[in-house]
């Protein structure tokens, strides 16, 4: 047991708990978009603990980079409240909480009964170069087709939003 | 380290999305927990491709963000839509489907 | 006889008419009058074949007859029945005659409840006759309709009417079954009113062509029932239902000979001689056929003298032995066919006394030697009356198509004897030529044709103890040599009586159509008075003369003995199906071929020579003093009888069809409003009263309380259910399909 691993990986997951926590219950809605890069950058960590630099460092650049900032440009242009008056949740947030604990108890039930022993099998980081060799062998087609897909999403968004 | 701290983390991660999105008042706030939703899975899929030595996990996860951010595009400017029609971004209030 | 491929192929004979019907219908009307030369070379085709298949019929005949006598007895045995009441070479002083197979061709059609329905051809020396005078006769008709029909207003139409009617009628010779015979029995039914009404512009000939279709559609009725006994009189004789002729005559004889099933055998004759007395004309379902001269006159020679209405002749013919056995002929004294025959006989002949119409003439003239043909089956003179057929023919449609070789050349078109002919001997000898010698064929002008053929039947039924009606047939003849006299005197004696052309026409489309019957609508012809017509018109009437002339040396009786290969004495041998004895093994005297003798021929001859001497005497000499008829009342009342055709349309239309349409409908609508309806409306009253009742009381107040309450509760509750699970919310769905999801999953959870 290596333990500045689990160290970090506690330390990490407690604060992308919270954080995630947080994002579903904070009244401030610049709040949430900023717990939200809390838990994104934290997964980013997750990711370097797992040897898989690359994702880790696109999940910041994209995500945190120009998701959240969209995410900022939509609660400007939606004029959200940006002060914590009013609660954010609405009325079903009791009842939300059943699918919610069932299916979290659901999961960790099966997680823990098929995988509670197994070791993480990484013996060293997944490097770049073996990354982008799968991509542009094996999944070639995949990544061409979100490719196409971005493109599409990109000029619907154009569409859908532009003033005329 | 196990396999199934990342991956109890990942379902932790994901039911706080799926609450988010049930409960939220604003539909930005809503957009947001499905990303903390496919976060949850990325961390999924990062760490199976890890456990298995494989690099598939990585690619899909990059597929994943990628669609995540075309998602996040179109779901935004939907609720610009949404906001200029109704002048509210509370889900709530579209119910035109209201039976 | 190894391939007789005319005779196995005899269907294609039927079938070329039927194309050429269609190919005319077709592209005629763009072809214009060289449309009609299609429906000509069809026929000309057929016409061949059926050459073909005389021949090889003949050589068929010829060979059988080679091989002996024996095979053939053992074949008719099983063909005919069984015990023979004497071998044939005993009967008439022939030769023991071979049995000659027929060429049968057919295949199953389809099936239904256990009955077989076929399609098929028998070819035997009977169908390749009636095959050879419909083909002559067809073509010839053929060819003088191109210059008759010229310029009419439908002239393709006619020669694809004509075809099919061709085409229906050889369906029905070659038929190897009743239910074919009965299908081209209808089809010539329909070409006849389609052809009868052919200018159905004019009322009259539209009337005229209904009442041709519904007479002989009353006729049908017993037709079709004698049709269907047919199938069941094979199931009795042979054991096996069916409706093939070969098999239906075999049961019938068999059937005969055993004595049983007497009483089908003669309601099935019954009734095919109910369709028989229908189709040709004989009393009383006659009254169609001078009315049908309403159509064009090659029509009326094709169809209302050679061809159509033999078609129940032939029937009788086909069938004989069903006939023969059930009317009991070879009894002798009296039986039902050749009472009808006979009637028809004499009253045909005497209308034919006053009509002042060419073809009305011929029309009665027509009924009167098909009640010879009927009344020759009648008595057992089955060859000669088939013969009578053959010979009839064509002098009648000779003498039919020299009288419209007269109204066409004529100034009038017209058909009245009396006020548009007369003296045309002069103008037109040469068709003067052709109608005296068919007339004196009619009339039994010795050794023409009609002499052997009329003589042979009275020969024969005098013969065979029909006495009464061998002199029927003797009176009958004396009368056909005056009334033939009479309509030549009118038509080609005397001064012309035919004016030139006063008023204009003013029928629409300019045609020359001819009026039939009513002097009337003068055509804007030319004035030139009647002249001979041309060569397309003669050219039938030539051919026809001269068939007539030399048809009836084929059964003359066997007197001289032209060295080598004689031809007389060979209509029998060619046309009867099987040796003389075993057709008919019940005759009581000579059976089918009476000896001669020179009596028959004798007294034939002599009452026409008296019906002729007296004709000559009344117009030419006027010997019995102007207008007797007007004089003297007794004759003024039978010649007014005769001119109402003795009341009998006047019977059918206003008494049986008015009683029909007047107080029986009129009593049957009573019967109907007051009795059937009041019932009907009592019953209906009631039912409202007892509805009114239920609805009030027990519909509303007893069962509608439960659906009610139903109805109530699960609106409540349905309306809240609604109401909380649409609710229009986005997130309370997403709340629900998560909610399922993890559902889902515990529930894989707990089964796994």
């Amino acid at each position: 047991m290596l333990v500045a691993e689990n160290v970090f990986f506690y330390a990490l997951a407690a604060v992308m708990a919270i954080g995630a926590v947080r994002v579903v219950t904070t009244n401030n809605v610049v709040h949430a978009a900023l717990y939200l890069v809390v838990v994104l950058a934290g997964g980013a960590g997750q990711f370097l603990l797992l040897g898989q630099e690359f994702v880790a460092w696109v999940q910041v650049i994209v995500y945190i980079g120009a998701v959240l900032v969209l995410f900022l440009f939509g609660i400007m242009l939606t004029r959200a409240p940006m002060r914590a008056d009013e609660p954010l949740n609405n009325d079903l947030r009791a009842l939300a909480l059943l699918p919610t604990a069932l299916l979290a108890v659901v999961l960790s039930i099966v997680l823990i009964d098929q995988f509670d022993d197994t070791k993480l099998g990484l013996t060293e980081p997944i490097r770049t170069s073996e990354v982008t060799r799968s991509i542009f062998r094996q999944y070639l087609v995949p990544f061409e087709l979100v490719g196409v897909l971005l493109l599409g999403a990109l000029i619907g968004a154009v569409v859908l939003a532009r003033r005329d | 380290m196990y396999l199934n701290q990342f991956l109890l983390l990942s379902v932790f991660l994901f039911c706080a999305g799926m609450y988010g999105v049930m409960t939220r008042k604003h539909t930005v706030l809503v957009l947001m927990s499905v990303e903390l939703m496919l976060a949850a899975v990325n961390i999924n899929l990062v760490a199976f491709g890890a456990h298995y030595n494989d690099p598939v996990g990585q690619v899909f996860a990059l597929f994943v963000l990628t669609i995540a951010a075309a998602e996040v595009g179109v779901g935004l400017a939907i609720v610009l839509l949404i906001y200029r029609n109704l002048h509210s971004s509370n889900p709530d209030e579209v119910d035109v489907l209201r039976g | 006889m190894a391939h007789p491929w005319f005779l196995e192929n005899a269907w294609l004979i039927p079938a070329i008419p039927a194309v050429s019907f269609l190919v005319i219908l077709a592209v005629g009307k763009r072809m214009g009058a060289r449309g009609a030369w299609i429906g000509v070379g069809a026929v000309g085709v057929s016409w061949l074949l059926s050459v073909g298949n005389v021949v090889q019929w003949i050589q068929r005949v010829s060979d059988a007859d080679d091989e002996g006598a024996g095979e053939g007895h053992v074949e008719a045995l099983r063909a005919f029945g069984r015990s023979l009441a004497r071998p044939f070479a005993e009967s008439g002083g022939e030769h023991a005659k071979a049995y000659v197979e027929p060429v049968t061709r057919s295949f199953s059609w389809f099936t239904n409840g256990g009955v077989d329905l076929h399609v098929g051809i028998q070819v035997d020396g009977l169908a390749v006759m009636m095959m050879f005078v419909v083909a002559t006769i067809s073509l010839l008709v053929h060819y003088y309709s191109t210059e008759y029909m010229k310029g009419d207003r439908r002239f393709t139409h006619y020669f694809a009417v004509l075809s099919l009617f061709t085409a229906s009628m050889l369906l029905l010779v070659v038929a190897d079954n009743t239910l074919q015979m009965l299908v081209g029995w209808e089809l010539v039914g329909v070409c006849s009113f389609i052809l009868i009404g052919h200018w159905w512009e004019e009322k009259p000939n539209s009337d005229a062509a209904v009442k041709a279709f519904l007479t002989t559609r009353t006729g049908d009725i017993g037709l079709l029932c004698g049709v269907i006994m047919t199938y069941f009189v094979a199931a009795k004789g042979t054991g096996d239902g069916t409706f093939n002729i070969l098999k239906v005559n075999e049961a019938a004889q068999t059937l005969g000979q055993d004595g049983t099933a007497k009483s089908l055998l003669f309601w099935c004759a019954a009734g095919l001689l109910l369709g028989i007395i229908g189709k040709s004309g004989q009393f009383p379902l006659h009254t169609w056929l001078p009315d049908a001269m309403a159509g064009p006159t090659p029509v009326s020679a094709l169809i209302h003298a050679a061809t159509m209405v033999v078609a129940g002749v032939y029937l009788g013919a086909r069938l004989y032995p069903v006939f023969f056995q059930g009317f009991h002929i070879a009894g002798g004294g009296v039986n039902l066919m050749a009472a009808v025959g006979g009637i028809t006989v004499i009253i045909g002949a005497a209308l034919a006394f006053v009509q002042r119409d060419i073809k009305k003439v011929l029309a009665y003239s027509t009924i009167s030697q098909l009640g010879y043909m009927v009344m020759g089956l009648g008595v057992g003179a089955w060859s000669a009356a088939i013969f009578h057929l053959f010979t009839h023919a064509f002098f009648k449609a000779n003498l039919f198509l020299g009288a419209g070789s007269v109204s066409h050349s004529g100034a009038h078109h017209g058909f009245d004897m009396v006020s548009d002919m007369g003296g045309l001997k002069k103008y037109m000898p040469r068709t003067f030529l052709t109608f005296v010698i068919g007339a004196a064929a009619l009339s039994g002008f010795p050794l023409l044709a009609g002499f052997f053929s009329k003589d042979e039947i009275l020969a024969t039924a005098g013969h065979n103890d029909y006495v009464f009606f061998m002199w029927l047939g003797f009176i009958g003849g004396g009368m056909t040599a005056a009334y033939m006299t009479r309509c030549i005197y009118l038509t080609f004696f005397g001064e012309y009586r035919g004016g030139h052309a006063h008023d204009d026409h003013g029928v629409a489309s300019g045609a020359a159509d001819h009026d039939h019957g009513v002097a009337s609508g003068a055509a804007d012809h030319d004035d030139h008075g009647p002249r001979e017509s041309n060569n397309t018109i003669l050219l039938p009437l030539y051919v026809l003369s001269f068939m007539s002339v030399v048809g009836g040396l084929i059964f003359a009786p066997l007197l001289f003995d032209v060295s080598g290969w004689s031809f007389f004495e060979k209509f029998p041998e060619w046309v009867e199906p099987g040796g003389p004895g075993t057709f008919f093994v019940d005759f009581a005297g000579g059976g089918l071929h009476p000896e001669f003798s020179w009596s028959d021929p004798l007294y034939a001859t002599l009452l026409a020579a008296l019906g002729f001497g007296l004709s000559y005497l009344f117009f030419w000499r006027h010997a019995f003093g102007q207008d007797a008829t007007q004089r003297r009342p007794v004759l003024r009342k039978g010649k007014t009888f005769l001119e109402n055709k003795y009341y009998l349309d006047h019977l059918y239309t206003d008494l049986v069809v008015g009683s029909v349409k007047g107080p029986i409908a009129a009593a049957a609508y009573w019967v109907n409003q007051h009795v059937i309806d009041a019932v009907l409306r009592g019953t209906g009253v009631i039912v409202k009263r007892v509805g009114q009742f239920t609805y009030d009381w027990i519909d509303q107040r007893g069962v509608d309380s439960v659906p009610d309450g139903l109805a109530v509760g699960t609106g409540s509750f349905g309306g809240l259910l609604t109401r909380t699970f649409q609710t229009g919310r986005v997130q309370w769905y997403a709340l629900l399909a998560f909610l399922g999801t993890a559902g889902f999953a515990l529930a894989l959870l707990l089964v796994s």
